[in-house]
């Protein structure tokens, strides 16, 4: 919040989440068809997902595998019997006008998760976010418009290849207090699928979308003030900008009265930056929900439990706790290492062959990271194995090669890989750290620069910078460089 | 027309083709839909190229099934690929199914005719067949009457010999009461005994597939060839199928071993004296024949109408939302925007029943009506079931009338749909607790009209049931009478 400065101390704000989670897998969740993005149009369809007279549904079971690993992760209970049900209401893009979602018996219940804000000085606040439920169901088709909106449309056109495919559906407890906080719980929401491999969470495409609902009251009162919810954000940023941008229009309207908050769904205007009123929500919708009849009830044992539960990977937030506590790393490493699943394996690889940990985390997150950012490249199609790279920090602790040498020679290693000491014996890199050697090279640079010597003996000191420049030159980079400051320093004052 | 067995021989023994067995069929249909009008299409190039397929089999040497070259009329709420399924809606007028139904797969693969599609009360809503949006069917003892219904278009096309046996669907009596109204027999399975997959659903929790034919060991052979788990259907039974028609015995023995139960809730409750009489004669049989007979108590039985009548409305409000003139079917041309075409279009495709019971269906599940309806319709089926489960405690089977009355009047009834309704009374419990039942012929009343006989089985005890009903049949010998039209 940048302005309202003096509201923040007067209002609460009240945020909880509903995420949709595309779960990723090939098939849809009651039918054969793929559920593979960017295909032609009702190119990925079939009888069931078209909701054909005479077609039932039948459960996909690795949608129900993916939702008990997500609600475990969640540290939610599992439900031992739960069914689906049916949620009524015509819109040409849902095939049958009703869905099939899970109601009163959701899979999962009652579970929570940790987010971790950092701030700009490395300061971490660690909070706990109720998640009230996950549950299964369908996904609708889209529609496309002749025109801007289907009332403003001759006609529009429904493409089905995404009825039907597996959502998990996440809801927060109203616990977040901030923009801040929502994107955080949205991040780590992602970061969980991913962990899991259970959904790609690529926000563009729609495999993960974010519905907010949001409300102000005065610090003190007991009712919640009135609930709007916030639609089309696709990115965390968006999330974060739109419950702000709500935060000051909600609160100017209390105090103001120039606007009013009324229980509705606003949509973020990504070009304005605001949010627009979409439809009331007065009077809302009766989904008139009943017991799907056509399916049977889902019954999950504590074995098939148990098993699934031993399949979970270690979570992020108990990864950043353990870079934390047991390899002395900062929040801000443990975060950024922490929030890309390959990433963190790489990393403990590293760590785990002997390297450093800050030192293999520095690399990681820096030169590595940077490399593939500029090639766009993942950690998946680099050469350099995490054995190696902890050989190439291990060469650098032992002095055998500077910091220098091993960035440059970074690129070839990432690229065809092998071994870092052979390369750096091939090429002859290995640091010259031999005093009575580098006192020669030294002597020899400052006694074929008579003129900088002169200068720099009479005050002109940033000269010594040249002089080391010289002997780098002169050993094309393999001095020790501590030890050739050291040497430096003395000969330079005579 | 002769039975399965004997056309089986007949095409075993290269006495007749099966494309002659279909010719024949196609021809006396050609000869009595004029007055009876079962179908609401007959496939003739379709069951030739299957009876084709049957001889060609025959020729080559191949083993063929006893439903190879068997003429069957299938209820046009199935879906058959390439061939129009209307649910004599208007709403399907033109729909033509990119798929097969599991059942007529099945049928496909047994080498079974289809010779047409037959009449229905649209989208199965009804229980004399005047709802269908095409045409009525008239019952073949008294053309003057209506079949019954649901299925009456089934019935009536194998009381009329039109075709060998025929398929139906049954979600509150639709295979029971015409088959009592046409003097045939009729059976509704165990609930998930037949796969549902590609019928087009009314109320999915008590839809069941079953056949219609004139014996029941014909009623037997086609069940065997119909029944059986299907991936397709998550509610279909993961069971082995007996072979029905093997195990069928011409009697009872040992004596006293088989426990008829009579449901006493179904006489003196409103019932014609003569449909009482009949059962009551039946009984009597049964108990000669060496049944032992007790009066069972169901004291909830009575319950099963109003219940029935919230929770099939409520399944059909939300199952047939999906006719909305989007994706194919009817659509009303003059829509201004998206509501007012889907109004327009769910106001002329549907008739009234169907859209009787979509209002109602659709009030019962709305907020702050669920609990009162839907949930105690629930609680209801449940305590129905319980009395059954007693009941099954102590006897093999159960029996009751299975309609009140015999076939009516066509228009009877028409415009009072509460005494439409009563005519599935004693059927609709029957699927609330999705057990298996059959309708055999008992008798006629004084008019000449047949009397059905309602033989209920626990649950995937439909070989007791088929027995029960063999015995009696080969005993009492109704199945010599035919309509007068036939004579």
């Amino acid at each position: 919040m940048t302005t309202a400065a003096p509201a923040k101390t007067e209002y609460e704000v009240i945020i909880g989440l509903e995420t949709h989670c595309q779960l990723g897998t090939e098939t849809k969740i009651f039918s054969d068809s793929a559920t593979e993005f960017g295909a032609d149009p009702n190119t990925h369809i079939d009888p069931v997902c078209l909701g054909l007279p005479g077609t039932l549904p039948v459960l996909n079971q690795t949608v129900l595998e993916y939702a008990v690993k997500a609600g475990l992760a969640l540290n939610c209970a599992i439900a031992p019997y739960s069914k689906f049900d049916r949620k009524q209401y015509f819109y040409p893009d849902l095939p049958k006008n009703y869905q099939i979602s899970q109601y009163d018996l959701p899979i999962a219940e009652h579970g929570h998760i940790e987010i971790e804000l950092v701030d700009k000085k490395g300061n971490a606040t660690r909070k706990k976010i109720g998640v009230t439920r996950l549950h299964m169901e369908e996904d609708a088709g889209k529609l496309v418009h002749a025109g801007t909106d289907m009332s403003g449309s001759a006609y529009s056109l429904v493409d089905y290849n995404r009825a039907g495919v597996p959502l998990a559906e996440i809801v927060s407890e109203p616990d977040l207090r901030s923009g801040a906080e929502a994107a955080e719980y949205a991040r780590e929401i992602r970061r969980i699928v991913r962990y899991l491999g259970i959904c790609d969470g690529n926000m563009q495409e729609g495999s993960l979308r974010c519905d907010v609902n949001i409300s102000v009251r005065p610090v003190g009162q007991k009712e919640f003030g009135t609930k709007v919810e916030i639609k089309n954000m696709n990115s965390f940023n968006a999330i974060q900008r739109a419950i702000d941008y709500e935060i000051e229009r909600q609160i100017d309207a209390l105090e103001t009265g120039n606007d009013t908050i009324v229980q509705e769904t606003r949509l973020w205007d990504e070009g304005g930056q605001r949010t627009i009123s979409m439809r009331s929500k007065e009077g809302s919708s009766d989904y008139r929900y009943f017991p799907e009849p056509d399916l049977t009830p889902i019954e999950v044992s504590a074995d098939q439990r148990e098993a699934w539960a031993a399949e979970l990977p270690e979570l992020p937030a108990a990864k950043r706790s353990r870079y934390q506590t047991d390899l002395g790393l900062s929040a801000y490493d443990a975060n950024v290492l922490v929030d890309d699943r390959t990433t963190a394996e790489y990393f403990e690889a590293v760590v785990t062959a002997g390297a450093d940990a800050k030192l293999a985390a520095n690399w990681v997150q820096g030169d590595i990271a940077g490399y593939l950012k500029n090639e766009k490249k993942t950690l998946n199609d680099i050469a350099l194995t995490a054995e190696n790279l902890a050989e190439l920090i291990g060469l650098i602790t032992d002095g055998t090669i500077s910091g220098k040498i091993a960035k440059e020679i970074l690129p070839d290693l990432l690229e065809q890989g092998g071994s870092p000491k052979t390369l750096v014996e091939e090429r002859g890199l290995v640091q010259i750290s031999d005093a009575s050697e580098l006192e020669a090279i030294i002597q020899k640079a400052i006694d074929d620069n008579p003129n900088q010597l002169e200068q720099f003996r009479a005050g002109k000191t940033k000269l010594r910078g040249f002089f080391v420049g010289q002997v780098m030159k002169a050993t094309q980079g393999k001095a020790d460089p501590k030890l050739t400051n050291q040497i430096l320093g003395k000969l330079l004052q005579g | 027309m002769a039975s399965i067995r004997e056309l089986h021989q007949q095409l075993v023994s290269k006495e007749r083709s099966a494309v002659e067995i279909a010719q024949e069929a196609l021809n006396h249909i050609e000869k009595t839909e004029p007055s009876v009008k079962s179908f609401l299409a007959v496939t003739a190039d379709h069951a030739i190229a299957q009876a084709k397929q049957v001889d060609d089999k025959i020729a080559a040497g191949e083993e063929i099934g006893p439903l190879a070259g068997i003429p069957i009329g299938i209820k046009d709420n199935m879906c058959t690929k390439g061939v129009k399924t209307t649910c004599a809606s208007k709403m399907l007028e033109n729909f033509v199914p990119p798929y097969e139904s599991t059942v007529t797969q099945k049928l496909i693969d047994a080498g079974a005719v289809m010779v047409g599609k037959t009449n229905l009360d649209e989208f199965a809503m009804g229980s004399s067949t005047e709802n269908s949006a095409y045409h009525t069917t008239n019952n073949p003892w008294d053309l003057a009457c209506v079949p019954g219904g649901s299925s009456g278009g089934s019935a009536a096309s194998v009381a009329a010999q039109e075709c060998v046996v025929s398929i139906g669907s049954d979600t509150g009596g639709s295979i029971r009461q015409p088959a009592s109204f046409c003097g045939v027999v009729g059976m509704k399975p165990t609930y998930g005994l037949v796969s549902r997959y590609g019928l087009v659903a009314f109320a999915s929790s008590l839809d069941q597939i079953g056949p219609f034919s004139r014996s029941v060991e014909d009623s037997a052979l086609l069940l065997e060839a119909i029944a059986g788990y299907d991936p397709k259907d998550s509610t279909s039974l993961k069971v082995d199928v007996p072979s029905y028609a093997k195990s069928l015995r011409p009697d009872f023995r040992p004596k006293g071993k088989l426990k008829v139960g009579v449901i006493k809730e179904t006489f003196g409750t409103g019932a014609d004296k003569a449909v009482e009489e009949a059962v009551e004669k039946a009984v009597e049989l049964l108990q000669e024949l060496g049944a032992e007979i007790q009066v069972i108590s169901c004291p909830r039985f009575q319950y099963g109408l109003p219940t029935y009548y919230i929770i099939a409305p409520s399944e059909a409000s939300a199952n047939l939302a999906r006719y909305d003139g989007v994706k194919y079917g009817f659509r009303a041309e003059e829509g201004e925007n998206l509501l007012d075409m889907y109004c327009k279009t769910r106001a002329a495709g549907f008739g009234p029943e169907v859209k009787r019971r979509i209002a109602v269906g659709t009030y019962a599940l709305s907020a702050g009506y669920y609990d009162a309806y839907y949930l105690k319709a629930q609680k209801a089926r449940t305590l129905i079931k319980k009395d059954f489960e007693a009941a099954f405690a102590k006897v093999d089977v159960l029996i009751s009338p299975t309609a009140p009355t015999t076939a009516f009047r066509a228009g009877e009834k028409a415009d009072d749909p509460i005494a439409m309704y009563l005519s599935d009374l004693m059927t609709i419990p029957v699927n609330l607790a999705g057990l298996p039942a059959l309708s055999i012929p008992c008798g006629f009343d004084e008019g000449g009209m047949p009397i059905g006989m309602q033989i209920i089985g626990n649950v995937l005890r439909e070989d007791q049931v088929l027995e029960v009903a063999h015995v009696y049949e080969q005993a009492a010998e109704w199945y010599k009478r035919v309509p007068q039209i036939l004579a």
